[in-house]
């Protein structure tokens, strides 16, 4: 009996219940405040039998999620009865495009009563939260204005549009908002992303481009997979990914995850794990190296035609002898010879192990070492990825079936159409993640900053384009400093954000308005990583409150700047817009169906005999089909790299870098602890934070081991403060010997929520993290950070 | 009579949820409601910790206490086994709740009654699957005929965490993980 009474106390979890009250009875006291009432009703449940009137519409969530599925509304008087899911034929070639559990609760987030209800204008000091409603017609005046005003007065590179993705499709408000700017004489513009920064930029050192992936369905054809830092169980990276891996496991590959954290991925299917330390990736690499060369395991032949710098007989004319990754390996440059024991002492994994890895790796071919996008979110990101595109070359499996070239491991087999952006007259662009440096100091920023198309920057920003994204505030680095650069009213002039929720970045609006959700619009949704889709994304109900969507009131300030006919080309709404994209997506793929065919089934799915399998050409057919690098052959000395003449930092064949704030920082005296993020199954980034359906499912916690939580006095529920010099954040702490001992882990994307101390009290990781940029990509160093950790 | 009844591969689930929100979509249930829920259950020491997820909702059990103790004949099980409930004659006294040794039934405080899972028996008349199964990233979750499903899949009714199956008879099956099997 005491069994099954266990069995019931975790069916009835009590966090749920008391921590949820207090929300519920928020969200129901603003539901009398609404005037939209019939589309928040409740239905009784078990009563959707009767099917008079109900439509089941399809559509696809918007957001920046890791998937892109099939969400059907079912729909009665302008009101969603509930959400199902792809029910087409689970074709093994192309399955069925099942929603997760973040698609699954769309319904519950975005027809919410907490929805931004109106526009309207600051009152308070930036930031403090405190807004008057304004009318639709004062919002559009006011911006066009200043967007007038300040590109007269700074310049036109003095107006940015932020990094945005809470609504990301082939109609994206970020891209529209810089459309509306490149018409008005340009902004400011950005490279990289704050997913993929370190491995975007250094992937094509080794390759010449960032498409190296082979499309999943070939991961049946594995033998074995290194799953290092790819977590789709949470990430979802693709909607099919996760069967994708099933598929492969039942087809008999053997599956290691590399990761600090046992994570999902590794309790569905891992046959091994095998915990690092957090930037240590490029230690255990090289041991692995090492062990291949020693222990005569590497594919020395594939190197000797494909490769260039992995031993002295292959490097450019002209370098001096010691520069190979060979001679890095077995210590011949730098008297330190990269050992499984030397590595054992940086990463903590065993010896042992990393031989059991390197053996492994080198003598199951095909193998996949698929790397996912959090060891490159650290201080030196760039080397993990160059690391393992060495070690993909050493086996010999690049560009075969089974195999997998690593670095970023993009795939896609379609081109589907897109909004053109337009020439942007600014020609000068910074890397995303700078952008609080460009306010700061903008006009001393040149080459070494990152500055790309200029010698420096013309202008320091001065407006802000904020168009669905919570990268303002929240998912940027640093966030107290972040927010005491925005409360300075005399570095950025004006700000507009368009949002759904009054979120953290929100509140730095000068102007705010309120978006309407994707289930109140028409868009076109296309895969988040890998599939071979693409979807229509019907609008399924009238908006909710005043909201609107972005290119709705960019019409309006286009035409009060005199070029709404440029802006619009024509399309005058957002589905006249979607029969462009189907017109160019047609034009790519004759196959495709008429545009309201498409938009009646909702989903076009492509069916292919054979997965893609990037630089086949290049292996079957060296003579005739390079590499696109410089020499034409995979490097792994960059020439490219030496050239910039900074070897510590950005070494011409990848290294281990022993990293700021990393296990070998004499910081860790006083910050003994290093805190990474994760991307937690139940948010997209911060998308769903505020969801209670969610919070239920997976309440915001930090990881800790036994170890570290015992000798501070932690259980399991206890609320700890967790800091460093940039900031506290308190959370819940999940005791679990999930998470190796020195590392704490945080899921990312909690809503930063200050108390009256200035301490956040949501666990949002960014007011820990930093703002200093990766040496080569200028990327976010996310998950490099030391803490130390106290009983609340 | 027959006995429809579900199967959960466990050995394959990630422990995502999915089923647990899409039963909460479709059943309109406020947070602290599940007539489905995921938990997860951990042990073993670094760096050899183990974990497995269990999905369960109503197990539509042969033998159902719900029914037995319900005292206003509201639950009772329809003639495919489904452990179906009026919900005009609930007076919900919670009898059935303290009846079920799995959880299942969940007291709806705003109503003032109880709700459980039905198996979706809505969709099921129309000829479609139960929300969860069609929801299932990873397919673990499947239904049908409880003898068809032990005829299909290799698995148990009992586990470590579980009561023992022969008190109610539940209509599960489950591929368990070495580690979660009952014993282990």
């Amino acid at each position: 009996m005491s069994e099954f009474n266990g069995f019931k106390k975790v069916l009835n979890n009590p966090f749920s219940r008391r921590s949820f009250l207090k929300l519920s009875a928020v969200a129901a006291g603003t539901t009398a405040l609404v005037g939209c009432s019939s589309s928040l009703k409740t239905i009784s449940e078990n009563t959707v039998a009767a099917d008079d009137g109900i439509k089941i519409i399809p559509t696809t969530g918007p957001n920046n999620c890791g998937g892109r599925c099939v969400i059907k509304a079912h729909v009665k008087d302008n009101v969603i009865m509930r959400i199902s899911t792809d029910t087409e034929t689970d074709d093994p070639r192309n399955p069925q495009i099942r929603a997760c559990v973040r698609g699954r609760s769309y319904r519950k987030y975005f027809l919410s009563p907490d929805r931004l209800k109106y526009p309207m204008k600051r009152v308070g000091k930036r930031g403090e939260g405190k807004f008057e409603r304004i009318t639709w017609e004062e919002a559009v005046e006011t911006i066009a204005s200043e967007i007038k005003r300040i590109g007269k007065e700074y310049g036109p590179g003095s107006r940015y549009v932020n990094y945005a993705w809470g609504y990301n499709a082939q109609i994206h408000p970020m891209n529209l908002s810089k459309r509306l700017l490149a018409l008005d004489g340009g902004y400011l513009q950005f490279y990289n992303t704050y997913s993929t920064a370190a491995t975007s930029f250094a992937t094509p050192y080794t390759y010449g481009t960032a498409s190296t992936g082979n499309t999943p369905d070939d991961w049946v054809n594995s033998k074995l997979l290194i799953l290092w830092g790819f977590n789709p169980a949470e990430t979802i990276h693709g909607s099919q990914t996760m069967y994708r891996l099933r598929q492969a496991k039942e087809a008999g590959a053997k599956i290691i995850v590399v990761d600090p954290r046992y994570t999902d991925t590794a309790v569905g299917f891992a046959d091994e794990w095998i915990p690092l330390l957090p930037t240590t990736d490029n230690a255990v690499m090289d041991a692995m190296a090492y062990v291949m060369i020693t222990e005569n395991l590497h594919d020395q032949a594939f190197l000797d035609k494909y490769c260039l710098g992995f031993d002295e007989e292959h490097m450019p004319e002209g370098i001096y002898a010691g520069n190979s990754y060979k001679s890095y390996v077995l210590g011949e440059s730098d008297g330190v010879p990269k050992t499984p024991e030397w590595a054992e002492k940086i990463s903590k994994v065993p010896a042992t192990t990393i031989r059991h890895l390197a053996r492994e790796y080198a003598t199951n071919k095909p193998a996949a070492l698929i790397q996912g996008w959090g060891p490159q979110r650290h201080a030196y990101g760039e080397q993990p990825v160059r690391g393992a595109t060495v070690l993909a070359a050493m086996t010999g499996n690049v560009g075969i079936y089974g195999g997998w070239a690593s670095g970023a491991g993009y795939a896609g087999r379609q081109r589907i159409g897109s909004i053109p952006i337009g020439e942007n007259p600014v020609k000068a662009k910074i890397s995303c993640f700078l952008w609080t440096d460009a306010i700061v100091r903008g006009t001393e920023m040149g080459a070494k900053d990152g500055v790309q198309g200029a010698d420096r920057l013309p202008a320091n920003i001065k407006l802000i384009m904020n168009t669905a994204g919570n990268t303002l505030i929240n998912q940027h680095s640093d966030i107290n400093k972040t927010a005491e650069i925005l409360q300075d009213e005399s570095l950025v002039e004006f700000i507009v954000c368009s949002d759904l929720f009054m979120s953290p970045s929100a509140k730095f609006a000068d102007i705010l308005l309120p978006g309407n959700s994707f289930f109140e619009r028409n868009n076109i949704g296309t895969p988040w990583g890998y599939g071979d889709y693409v979807m229509y994304a019907n609008k399924v109900i009238d908006n909710l409150y005043e909201s609107r969507s972005e290119y709705d009131w960019l019409v309006e300030v286009a035409d009060k700047l005199g070029f709404k006919d440029k802006f619009t080309m024509g399309n005058e709404t957002e589905e006249d817009w979607c029969r462009y994209v189907v017109a160019k997506t047609q034009e790519n793929h004759p196959e495709f169906p008429s545009y309201d065919e498409f938009k009646k089934r909702g989903v076009y799915k492509w069916f292919y005999d054979k997965p893609y399998v990037a630089f086949k050409k290049q292996i079957e057919d060296p003579e005739n089909n390079p590499f696109p690098t410089p020499s034409g052959k995979i490097e792994i000395f960059s020439q490219r790299l030496y050239e910039m003449n900074e070897p510590k930092e950005i070494p011409a064949v990848p290294k281990y870098i022993s990293s700021w704030e990393g296990p070998e920082d004499p910081l860790t005296e006083k910050y003994p602890l290093q805190c990474i993020g994760w991307h937690y199954k139940r948010r997209s980034h911060s998308t769903h934070d505020n969801n209670p359906w969610m919070e239920e499912a997976a309440r915001q916690e930090m990881w800790m081991n036994p170890e570290d939580a015992k000798a501070r006095g932690i259980k399991t529920g206890d609320k700890a403060k967790v800091f460093n010099d940039r900031g506290t954040t308190i959370i819940p702490v999940l005791v679990t010997s999930r998470i190796m001992p020195g590392v704490v882990a945080i899921p990312q994307g909690g809503w930063y929520q200050p108390n009256e101390k200035g301490e956040d009290i949501r666990g949002s990781i960014n007011v820990l993290t930093s703002l200093r940029p990766t040496p080569l990509a200028k990327g976010n160093p996310q998950h490099t950070n030391l803490v130390e950790v106290i009983k609340q | 009579m027959t006995q429809k009844g579900f199967y959960f591969d466990m050995t394959a689930c990630i422990g995502c949820k999915t089923c647990q929100i899409a039963c909460k979509d479709k059943n309109d249930l406020k947070v602290g409601v599940l007539y489905r829920k995921v938990s997860s259950f951990e042990g073993g020491k670094f760096p050899k910790p183990w974990m497995y997820h269990l999905s369960m909702s109503c197990n539509h059990c042969a033998k159902p206490k719900c029914v037995e103790n319900c005292p206003t004949g509201a639950l009772y099980k329809r003639a495919d086994g489904i452990v179906a409930q009026d919900i005009e004659k609930c007076i919900g006294c919670k009898y059935c709740i303290w009846s079920c040794p799995y959880g299942a039934p969940q007291y709806k405080e705003d109503q003032g009654k109880v709700g459980k899972c039905d198996m979706c028996a809505d969709l099921l008349d129309k000829g479609e699957n139960p929300a969860c199964v069609d929801a299932c990233v990873m397919r673990v979750i499947q239904y049908g005929e409880l003898d068809e499903l032990k005829q299909k899949y290799q698995g148990t009714q009992d586990l470590a965490v579980l009561p023992e199956s022969n008190i109610t008879k539940p209509s599960v099956l489950i591929n368990a993980k070495p580690v979660a099997e009952k014993g282990a």
